[in-house]
């Protein structure tokens, strides 16, 4: 047997050890995602579920259903679209905020800091469906604590207000995604945070900056990068969340409240259209691939504008 | 470059391999049962009892006792709701599934269009006694009109209405309603100080579908024609909508707050006193269980405008159950159909309905005294004179999502104070039939 030049060897090793990771990456990922896109071609109903290969090809007619903006489904899947993109950038702000703000309060050593650490966290380490079930008793308007509070204790409100029924869902939702989500920004900003170096706001200190000047100058750049990467980890969960507005709404969200998720799953896979169905959650992953290269773009640029 | 190129090829036909057999799998669309495995089958049944366990422990025995007379072992798997409908799409999707499963039976003609179920021809009927052995209403409910069956009832259910008997008696109403005239006029005299005359579930889609679809009936309406076309716009399914939701909206013996339930919530408020009556499928387990004890409440059958239930326009229960179905790539054919012919054998018929509080599908098995008491005597009665199943279409589940949504919307209208007329109703259902039309 000849043996390989000892370059190529070397060269392959790299290679040959990636390969396992390479074909289960493949197999796990990357097959059922091509998969999903030939679906999206194609006119598969339950028709042919049984032998979906025999389904016939329809080239662009789900993508053109889904974007005809004029007929009711593109018309509904784009105020869907609107809804979701409002929701996002509320739900993803007011993360970010609430998350930063606790870690910078509690970074301070103070008794119970620990106690208060760990009852943020909770609303993480609780299961989605519990946690949004017990909202979704909560928000209930004869029965439900919210209603009890805003009009039967504090008497903000008129007549008990329906929340989880017509405009007020929006709302609904907002606070319960936003409850979800913000002590993942927490946790991260809270990491973040043990990172920058003592000395910096020392030296500041010195120098006789407040502690508003010390955050503006000291901490909020130090968090840049982790900000980078967590604002777009926050938008993309939120974005494509379809546990929250399912076990809060059902089958059929609420129009104020229609995120994409769900809208796509009620017109296409509860109704066993799952062509129109893979063609929208594509026309989604293209949307969310080039907001994503977007702000990657924008940011380390405007990164690099920083550093020089 | 050799183990680069190696890399890439592998890779290949690796992902080539997992796309084969993602979308052929199994035996062909062609090929229907074999008897490969005479020895063993595998049972999905769906969940019946309070929970899974529970439905292991019923069924359990009876499996043991299908042994001893067949020598065939049954390996049993017990499928929460929720999933039951997913996976029986994977399994008929990768070919590869059970040998004998349950199905709502709601889902028989979209099930029969996969063709996924081995159809019950007369052939396969005569191996467990025959057509004749089940109601007529029941057999209707298992696949597309002037097909062969996809599958056999096995459990059956229709919706009753029951009151509560000490409100009626403050409100001094003396005997509970026959007519839906009558129901409002009971609902208005008891809707006051907090307490509601009717109790509904304005967003379970599915329940919105059964009431929409008896009161469809009785103003002479279908959902669809004989072609199978949507036409939910008639002016008989618009009037049936309408009064339906006119309930809360018009008549107000509904609460408002109704128009956001959706997890059951009506019948523990009938179980607490908060409302009257409400209309429901076998509900006294479920009384039992929020405290209401059974001479607390009465049944009586859901009101028709003739006051005596029937077929045609006084028909007052759509018919639910679950039936049972023998999945095409078996590798047990012969094993399946004696499965499925001890299932619904007299003995088992009587003692499984008995468990679960359903009515046996099968007329024999109906002689039980356990289906002639005071709530079972009236669900039995109703399956055998006056059920009619949903409409039996390949497109039900659109239906049920596009139309069901439209009254959660409408009752969301109604709560908010909105007017709901003729027009709007229309409105909502031509949008909703727009939606099937895609």
């Amino acid at each position: 047997m000849r043996r390989l030049p000892v370059r190529l060897r070397r060269a392959g090793l790299p290679y040959l050890l990636l390969l396992p990771a390479l074909l289960l990456e493949l197999l796990v990922h990357l097959v059922p995602m091509v998969i999903g896109v030939t679906m999206s071609f194609k006119e598969l109903t339950h028709l042919f579920l049984g032998n979906w290969g025999a389904a016939p090809w329809k080239a662009l007619g789900n993508y053109r259903i889904s974007v005809d903006v004029n007929a009711p489904v593109g018309a509904a899947l784009l105020h869907s679209f609107w809804v979701t993109c409002v929701f996002s950038v509320l739900a993803v702000g007011l993360c970010w905020l609430l998350g930063t703000a606790a870690a910078v309060f509690l970074q301070e050593d103070f008794r119970g800091r620990g106690l208060l650490r760990a009852v943020f966290l909770t609303p993480y380490a609780l299961p989605v469906y519990a946690a949004v079930i017990t909202w979704a008793f909560m928000f209930q308007r004869d029965n439900g604590l919210v209603n009890h509070v805003l009009h039967d204790q504090l008497r903000l409100t008129d007549g008990r207000p329906f929340w989880l029924l017509g405009d007020n869902s929006f709302y609904a939702l907002l606070v319960v995604a936003v409850w979800k989500t913000w002590p993942f920004a927490f946790l991260v900003v809270m990491a973040a945070l043990q990172n920058i170096p003592r000395d910096l706001y020392e030296a500041a200190a010195l120098d006789g900056a407040g502690r508003l000047r010390q955050l503006r100058r000291i901490t909020l750049p130090s968090l840049r990068p982790v900000n980078q990467v967590l604002v777009l980890v926050l938008f993309l969960w939120t974005f494509n969340d379809f546990n929250t507005p399912y076990v809060l709404f059902g089958k059929a969200a609420p129009e104020a409240a229609d995120l994409l998720s769900v809208h796509i799953y009620q017109a296409s896979f509860a109704t066993w259209n799952f062509g129109t169905g893979s063609a929208m959650s594509v026309l989604l992953l293209l949307f969310l691939l080039v907001v994503t290269a977007a702000y990657l773009l924008a940011t380390s640029r405007g990164r690099k504008h920083a550093d020089g | 470059m050799r183990i680069l190129r190696a890399a890439t090829v592998s890779a290949t036909v690796t992902a080539l391999a997992a796309m084969a057999s993602g979308c052929g799998g199994g035996t062909g669309p062609g090929g229907g049962g074999s008897n490969d495995s005479p020895r063993t089958l595998t049972y999905w049944a769906s969940n019946q009892g309070p929970d899974v366990e529970a439905d292991k422990k019923v069924l359990g025995p009876e499996l043991k006792k299908f042994e001893r007379q067949t020598g065939i072992k049954v390996k049993l798997e017990v499928i929460p709701w929720p999933d039951l409908l997913n996976r029986i799409l994977a399994a008929t999707t990768s070919g590869q599934g059970p040998d004998v499963l349950n199905i709502g039976n709601t889902w028989s003609a979209s099930l029969q269009a996969t063709g996924a179920l081995l159809p019950w021809d007369k052939g396969a009927f005569d191996k467990i006694g025959g057509r004749d052995r089940f109601v007529a209403p029941a057999l209707g409910a298992t696949g597309a009109a002037g097909k062969d069956p996809a599958a056999v009832p096995l459990y059956s259910l229709t919706y009753a209405l029951y009151y509560n008997k000490q409100m009626f008696k403050d409100a001094g109403i003396s005997r509970p309603p026959t007519t839906w005239d009558e129901l409002v006029a009971a609902g208005k005299r008891v809707s006051k100080d907090g307490k509601w005359g009717l109790g509904a579930e304005g967003g379970q889609l599915a329940n919105n579908i059964h009431q929409a679809f008896v009161l469809g009936k009785q103003h002479g309406a279908d959902f669809f024609d004989a072609a199978g076309k949507p036409s939910f716009t008639s002016d008989g399914a618009v009037a049936a909508v309408k009064q339906y939701v006119d309930f809360m909206a018009k008549d107000k013996i509904i609460a408002p707050g109704n128009a956001e339930y959706g997890q059951n919530q009506s019948l523990r408020d009938f179980a607490t006193g908060r409302t009257a009556m409400v209309l429901w499928q076998a509900a006294a387990t479920t009384f039992a269980a929020d405290g209401m004890k059974p001479t607390d409440w009465g049944v009586v059958p859901v009101p028709v405008p003739s006051g005596t239930p029937g077929s045609g326009r006084q028909t007052n229960s759509m018919l639910a159950g679950i039936n049972i179905a023998v999945f095409k790539n078996t590798h047990n054919l012969n094993g399946a159909q004696k499965f499925v012919k001890f299932m619904t054998g007299d003995a088992e018929q009587k003692l499984l309905n008995k468990t679960y509080g359903s009515i046996p599908p099968v007329r024999a098995a109906q002689q039980d005294p356990a289906f002639d008491r005071q709530d079972t005597r009236v669900l039995r009665e109703t399956l055998t004179r006056s059920a009619a199943p949903l409409p039996q279409v390949a497109d039900e589940a659109q239906f049920e999502t596009s139309v069901g949504t439209a009254i959660k919307d409408l009752f969301a209208d109604a709560a908010a104070g909105k007017p709901v007329t003729t027009g709007s109703v229309k409105a909502r259902l031509a949008k909703a039939e727009q939606q099937m039309a895609q």
